[in-house]
């Protein structure tokens, strides 16, 4: 075979040309992407309805199948692929990620409140002022709609809160003589009663975890992060943080605290054989009890979470809202979706029959929702003491807008003391050198 | 290129060949083909990565300011970086430890089963090479439910010997724990490696011992061991790569183990939260060409070693 010079020539050069365009695609596939206009109005999003189109949700909650399903019933025009990307930190690696690289992202996603601020800050997600959404303020709780409202913006709709709470196993109190702790002297009294009396039973469990211990830290009324725009100030030693830190050493240190992390297979063992005898948790704890704990039914009950000096303050302990992304080809579609998703009676419905706690005020003050009186708390009408938790929700806590990372690192520092059981003020001093750096090098401007 | 395009004139080959100089072929651009859709595979599947991750850590993104170009500072921060230096320790430590072990009870495993003298040999060559087939995520799994101090196996003993002495996740047996996982998996397949070898001895080489009358156990020493260096030196630089990546077993017993397994555990899993949970994909490229290059160089050193003692 033999072939004329120019066109060996010619074949070079594409080969050539074909191997740098692939590696310059691969590197402007890095860069920003210019997003979609800001200038959307209301009266879109119906119109968008009508004409309809293909959305990707992704979420990791039990009725998000359910609530698609129902609103492509509604809306047979629109197409909703359903996307289970991980639970929590998994799918917030999967979408900075996506973010980063300018495509793949959803057009709708769920985010925990603690992560909003991060993924609004690196313009990630579409602000919903310009589609009338700061309009349904009311109809949320106050907690949840300043966790969405994000400097000046509105960036999610909330679709859950998880107030502080709670949950206790009646059978073991009642067994070892334990009344109902309502302060947190009371708890640790309790604490060190049932570890004397039977040294395989613990009060409650704590292996170190920075998404629990941020909720002590906020209903101690600690306020370690403040943030405003670029300037970020860390205190983890402040007044309140302290507290909670001082109260925690006294069932750290002795080992009265369960060492078993929340969630893992040992942890369930310990709830239903009654190992852990109660819980201090978001108010979305009921559906979790009566879905994996089988063996506990009857003997849970709910009570509010105690308290340092009486007064019922609470704080929030998880939840999540829904966001429109940046990258997504119709966030008018995606924002009619998301108005549906997490505020309309027919999705939220789907919502609390799969066992969630809503974050809509209508539905936290209806007749039914606060009448009913689950067989598996012993009939104790549960819905009144965490609705009240809900209005009890202490204002002006702010996550970092690194969080995501922040809670990374949290088994470096602080969790190093609760392996040696010392004291936590060390560690979490440990964990503010570490954020001011990280901060500091992302460009914040920390302390 | 410079190609002769235009047929010369006679006389100016004639010159050329009075000079005793013969014309420059026609370059051939056959070979070229031949190899050229490797080349386009190997450039992006191996060459651009590298090129990119390179690149990558000369620059420096902030949440807040954008990207820069930063030169070699990630570097110098790299190396002055304890956390990273920390869990290198940790690593280098695990491998002088774990990889003599497993290798000691491969090269056992090999020469048993190659003995001869096992009934079912074959079994057990499946069945210690089976836990190699399991994929890592599930094993540590598995492993973890065998280590829960609380309602594993590890808790079930204590309690029928009364003690609380098994505690395979507390902070001073966790990396043991992890060894003993990383040993169960690859003893198999290290014991194939020397097994193979093993197979290669010619038959002839033992009947001339046997009738020089070596014992079983000069056999061993003067046949078999010699037979199997090259193998070994293989297995080792194998392992010494496989310890420098730790990653699978510690991050899947870190949520079971809690705290106990830090972030920056291993150098590998360092970079990974670095990249997948801080954001900071410079730093972590940088972290990862530096672990690269330590590998290389250690990798390198023992192959040279090996080499030399096989040459004498």
């Amino acid at each position: 075979m033999s072939t004329s010079q120019p066109q060996r020539l010619a074949r070079r050069t594409l080969f050539l040309a074909s191997g740098t365009g692939l590696l310059g695609a691969a590197l402007t596939a890095c860069g920003d992407d210019a997003g979609p206009a800001e200038n959307g109005e209301p009266a879109d999003l119906d119109a968008a309805l009508e004409e309809g189109g293909e959305l990707t949700y992704w979420t990791w909650t039990p009725s998000g199948q359910a609530q698609v399903d129902a609103f492509m019933a509604a809306h047979p025009n629109v197409t909703v692929e359903l996307v289970n990307a991980g639970t929590g930190t998994d799918q917030y690696t999967a979408l900075q990620n996506a973010v980063a690289a300018g495509s793949g992202a959803p057009d709708v996603a769920q985010i925990e409140y603690y992560a909003l601020q991060q993924f609004a800050l690196s313009e990630a997600l579409v602000d919903l002022t310009q589609y009338g959404f700061a309009d349904f303020e009311a109809d949320y709780t106050a907690s949840t709609w300043s966790a969405v409202n994000l400097n000046g913006g509105v960036y999610g709709l909330p679709q859950d809160s998880g107030p502080l709470v709670m949950a206790y196993n009646q059978a073991v109190f009642d067994e070892f003589g334990i009344a109902v702790p309502a302060t947190w002297e009371e708890y640790i009294t309790a604490a060190e009663a049932l570890h004397t009396a039977d040294a395989d039973r613990y009060l409650t469990n704590d292996a170190g975890d920075a998404g629990y211990a941020q909720p002590l830290i906020w209903q101690a009324d600690g306020r370690p992060y403040e943030v405003d725009g670029e300037n970020v100030t860390i205190d983890l030693q402040d007044e309140g943080t302290r507290r909670w830190a001082d109260a925690w050493n006294r069932m750290l240190e002795p080992g009265l605290l369960a060492p078993i992390p929340t969630w893992s297979d040992d942890w369930w063992q310990a709830l239903s054989n009654g190992t852990i005898a109660s819980l201090i948790t978001g108010a979305w704890i009921p559906g979790i009890l009566q879905g994996s704990v089988p063996d506990g039914a009857g003997h849970w009950r709910i009570a509010p979470v105690p308290s340092y000096d009486g007064s019922p303050a609470t704080s929030e302990n998880g939840g999540s809202a829904q966001s429109v992304l940046q990258q997504s080809k119709n966030p008018a579609l995606a924002a009619a979706f998301l108005r549906w998703l997490n505020h309309s009676e027919d999705s939220v419905g789907v919502f609390l029959d799969s066992g969630g706690f809503p974050a809509t005020t209508a539905d936290l003050e209806s007749e039914e929702f606060l009448g009913a009186a689950p067989e598996y708390f012993g009939g104790q009408q549960i819905n009144q003491v965490l609705v009240e938790a809900a209005g009890n929700v202490e204002p002006g806590f702010q996550y970092l807008p690194f969080q995501v990372y922040a809670n990374s690192i949290f088994p470096d520092t602080v969790g190093t003391a609760y392996v040696d059981r010392s004291d936590l003020n060390t560690g979490l001093q440990a964990w503010q050198e570490q954020l001011v750096t990280y901060g500091n090098s992302q460009g914040f401007k920390v302390n | 290129m410079t190609t002769v395009l235009t047929e010369p004139a006679v006389g100016v080959d004639r010159a050329r060949a009075a000079r005793g100089r013969r014309p420059r072929p026609p370059r051939d651009w056959r070979g070229w083909q031949f190899a050229g859709p490797f080349a386009v595979v190997f450039v992006l599947v191996f060459i651009a990565p590298l090129a990119y991750a390179l690149w990558l850590s000369l620059f420096q993104t902030r949440m807040i300011g954008g990207t820069v170009f930063v030169g070699f500072d990630n570097y110098a921060t790299a190396l002055g970086d304890a956390q990273f230096w920390d869990g290198f320790s940790r690593v280098f430590v695990f491998l002088l430890v774990q990889v003599p072990i497993m290798l000691l009870l491969a090269l056992v495993a090999a020469l048993a089963i190659d003995s001869a003298r096992l009934y079912a040999s074959g079994l057990f060559r499946l069945v210690i090479f089976l836990p190699y087939a399991v994929p890592a995520v599930v094993a540590v799994l598995m492993w973890g439910f065998i280590y829960g101090d609380n309602f594993g196996l590890a808790a079930d003993l204590n309690d029928l010997f009364g003690t609380d002495v098994i505690r395979p996740f507390a902070p001073e047996w966790i990396l043991g724990s992890i060894g003993n996982i990383v040993t169960w998996e690859f003893v198999g397949y290290n014991m194939l490696i020397f097994y193979s070898a093993l197979k290669t001895v010619p038959y002839e080489l033992y009947e001339a011992a046997e009738i020089d009358g070596a014992s079983g156990f000069q056999v061993l020493k003067a046949v078999k061991l010699p037979a199997v260096r090259g193998a070994v030196v293989i297995a080792t630089i194998f392992s010494i790569i496989g310890s420098f990546q730790l990653f699978n077993e510690p991050n899947v017993i870190a949520p079971l183990a809690a705290n106990v397994i830090t972030s920056d555990y291993t150098p590998n899993m360092y970079a990974y939260n670095l990249s997948f949970a801080g954001q900071q994909y410079n730093y972590a490229a940088t972290i990862a060409i530096i672990m690269g290059l330590i590998t290389a160089v250690i990798a390198y050193a023992v192959q040279l070693r090996g080499t030399r003692r096989e040459d004498r």
